[in-house]
């Protein structure tokens, strides 16, 4: 059992819980991320690691509450706990000191990109933070990733906060400066974001790394069920990634593979909402 | 009756016992376990048919060594308590090898009784024995107190080798932790084994068995990421890993990446471990399939298609690139299947997976294949059919390929001597090229059974127990005062 030591809502649905895990928090690095449990009977689900506090033993995760899982999981009040979590899991960021880099983050993908941002940061990279969302409300960690970043630019699609627009638009611009362009770019978020933005900088030569989350088991690469295609080979995103060269992600394949079993998830969805109703 | 006073001739005179099995019918739409095994009447009346042999072959044809005829002649004599102590002297999990073992090929294999006859049916009196333990809640044997020999041993994976290393070093009064990397214990015997075959509630039972002699159990422990095996090493006298098979061997045909493809590995843990498919409201997922199809003739494909019938599949089809004679699968899982309505599509090797549309697996081409010369394994090579091509339907695509080796932890200690196949090089006795560092089971071998990787972690122990208390030990010790 891994007790919840703080979990505090950020955005609708979005909640940053700290849980103690001192193995995990002690031998964790930026990119990697943990499988855990809610309950006897859960399904595991793979989480990033957003941050870790080695002298507490603690780990912090960023949780979007999307799916049946997320919502009992962001359900957990503090000194509740997780039935299990297991990691750190995947490849650590491998971070080298590029220059001028740009880390794009797209809704609870900027959880994901803040850890490596911030190793970035301290490798002596000049970072450039782009995250946006839905809305204001919906944008997380700016303060956080403004302590080292050079700039931070923040893009919301109703306007409510930075500029109108998507984080590709402010990227766009970068791209186009040549004193501003980078030489690598880490982008994190929605599939079609990360996308895009593999699609901006392919011309350009620029070296893109994108994070992927496919559906996961044991996160050990024993299953294979996170099988994703880089450059035409099969890879696991537990063990050879999460984070991967964009420009080798088939990205048609993993949008593909992400629907498998969107029909449960929308029984398991409503079942919640019933028994919520219910109760 | 006095069971062992029988003339030779009367002992032959009995036939070989027929387990009682569910009806096929039945059991297909369900997980109960399909043998229900022997009635305390049957047992006692199939021990007799022993012939006890001095030189009991049946013993060297065991790779954990039990002592076949002592534990036969006990049950024989109608002591089962006797029978199952004698069994837990040799084997950590008696319930599981009664079971899951390939006895055809192994004790049975050997017995006398088999030259002319039918053998006698050990593994279903191993099976009896230690059932009959685990319904009377018989203690293991304790002849030293947990940790009293001021001895500790790390083990690497609660599978079937370290479950199996831990009793036997726990057993000596060596102090034992597992790290398990799953979130429960078992190993392969968790994930990988369905319900019908072998019960979950059997491994709960051994597995608190283990914790009962004092072995202490962590779950959520990936060593090679949680902690090194660096760590692991600095903390204890002694380590014995066996963490298992590794990364699915992959078909490396075009559509594999469809949805409705699995691995076996993928398969079966989400039905064995998490449990989809058996109840309406599980968390975790499975697409059940209409008609699908397994690739691979092992036990693991076995299991594959069995759950697929028993999750409802209209047509459960095992693809298999030879005949049926070269089957690796246990003879009683081959029979089991076809009882069940599973389909054998021999000597077919699959092509291609062709997809509905809309990302989803529709259909399995096939080649047809003829048996040619025999190749290094000794088996005649399937060679294909010019021109005859055909397409399976198929929705769920399953593959048993096999694994290759499991990289987390061996990647992450590069002093670590592996073989060309990125497995631990380890000698007779598990021993691996770091010094008081043991292996065995699939890390070592590869894929393999249940009682190999049990066989190993038997050997490895003695191993350990010897360097820790032997010779080697005192050894150690005058070098170190010198």
């Amino acid at each position: 059992m891994f007790e919840v030591i703080d979990n505090e809502m950020l955005a609708p649905n979005l909640h940053r819980i700290v849980v103690r895990a001192p193995r995990i928090a002690a031998a964790r690095k930026a990119g990697q991320f943990v499988i855990i449990r809610v309950e006897k009977g859960g399904e595991r689900i793979p989480l990033t690691i957003g941050d870790a506090d080695s002298s507490r033993g603690t780990i912090t995760l960023f949780v979007q509450a999307v799916g049946a899982t997320t919502r009992k999981l962001v359900a957990i009040p503090v000194k509740g706990h997780m039935r299990d979590v297991a990691g750190p899991l995947g490849m650590p960021t491998i971070i080298e000191t590029w220059g001028r880099v740009v880390c794009v983050g797209g809704g609870v993908g900027t959880a994901v990109l803040y850890p490596m941002a911030r190793a970035l940061a301290e490798a002596g990279n000049e970072v450039t933070s782009i995250i946006g969302g839905r809305s204001g409300e919906l944008v997380i960690l700016a303060d956080e990733l403004s302590e080292f970043s050079a700039e931070t630019l923040i893009t919301t699609e109703d306007g409510s906060l930075g500029r109108q627009g998507f984080v590709t638009t402010v990227l766009d611009e970068l791209l186009r400066d040549p004193a501003r362009s980078p030489n690598a770019v880490f982008a994190v978020g929605p599939v079609p974001m990360m996308r895009a933005v593999v699609e901006m900088t392919r011309s350009r030569g620029i070296k893109t790394i994108v994070s992927l989350n496919p559906i996961m088991i044991d996160g050990t690469g024993m299953c294979g069920g996170c099988r994703v295609l880089i450059g035409g080979e099969t890879r696991f995103a537990c063990v050879d990634g999460p984070e991967f060269d964009g420009h080798l992600v088939d990205f048609d394949n993993l949008t593909d593979r992400l629907t498998t079993y969107r029909e449960h998830e929308c029984r398991a969805v409503a079942q919640i909402s019933v028994n919520r109703e219910a109760a | 009756m006095s069971g062992n006073n029988l003339t030779v001739k009367e002992r032959l005179a009995i036939p070989r016992v027929t387990m009682s099995e569910l009806d096929p019918s039945g059991r297909s739409g369900n997980f109960l376990e399909v043998n229900t095994g022997l009635s305390k009447e049957q047992a006692m009346r199939e021990a007799q048919r022993c012939l006890k042999c001095k030189d009991a072959p049946c013993v060297d044809g065991c790779p954990v060594q039990i002592d076949i005829p002592g534990f036969v002649a006990a049950i024989a004599e109608d002591d089962f308590h006797t029978a199952s102590v004698i069994l837990h002297r040799d084997n950590a999990l008696p319930a599981v090898c009664g079971r899951v073992c390939p006895q055809e090929v192994q004790c049975e294999a050997r017995c006398v009784l088999g030259v002319k006859g039918k053998p006698v049916a050990i593994g279903y009196l191993e099976r009896f024995a230690a059932d009959w333990a685990l319904n009377h809640g018989v203690k293991p044997e304790r002849k030293h107190l947990p940790g009293s020999s001021g001895k500790s041993v790390a083990v690497i994976g609660c599978g079937p080798a370290g479950i199996t290393a831990a009793a036997e070093l726990a057993a000596k009064g060596h102090s034992l932790k597992i790290f398990e990397a799953l979130h429960d214990t078992g190993g392969v015997l968790r994930y990988g084994i369905p319900e019908f075959r072998l019960p979950k509630e059997i491994v709960d039972t051994e597995v608190a068995r283990l914790a009962s002699m004092g072995v202490e159990i962590e779950c959520n422990v990936v060593v090679g990421k949680t902690i090194t095996l660096r760590q692991v090493r600095d903390e204890y006298d002694a380590v014995f890993i066996g963490n298992g098979a590794g990364l699915p061997v992959m078909l490396g045909i075009p559509g594999e990446n469809l949805k409705g493809v699995y691995s076996a590995n993928e398969y079966l843990t989400r039905v064995n471990l998490m449990g989809a498919g058996q109840s309406a409201d599980c968390a975790t997922p499975i697409i059940r399939g209409r008609n699908v199809a397994v690739i691979g003739g092992g036990n693991t494909a076995m299991d594959c298609v069995r759950v697929a019938r028993r999750l409802g599949a209209e047509r459960a089809m095992l693809v298999y690139r030879r005949s049926e004679a070269e089957m690796p699968a246990r003879l009683e899982e081959i029979k089991h299947a076809k009882e069940e309505g599973v389909e054998l599509i021999l000597l077919t090797a699959p092509l291609e997976i062709i997809a509905d549309g809309e990302g989803w697996s529709s259909a399995l081409r096939c080649q047809k294949m003829q048996l040619g010369e025999p190749d290094a394994s000794g088996r005649r090579k399937p060679v294909p059919i010019p021109g005859e091509i055909f397409d399976l339907e198929a929705d769920v695509v399953i593959n048993a390929l096999g694994t290759r080796a499991n990289p987390l932890l061996t990647s992450t200690e590069p002093e670590l001597a592996l073989n060309r196949w990125k497995n631990i090089e380890a000698d007779e006795d598990g021993a691996t090229s770091l010094h008081r560092v043991y292996a065995g089971g699939d890390i070592v071998r590869g894929g393999a059974t249940v009682i190999l990787a049990m066989g190993d972690g038997k050997k490895a122990a003695a191993a350990i127990h010897e360097i820790l208390s032997g010779s080697v030990a005192r050894l150690e010790k005058l070098f170190q005062a010198g």
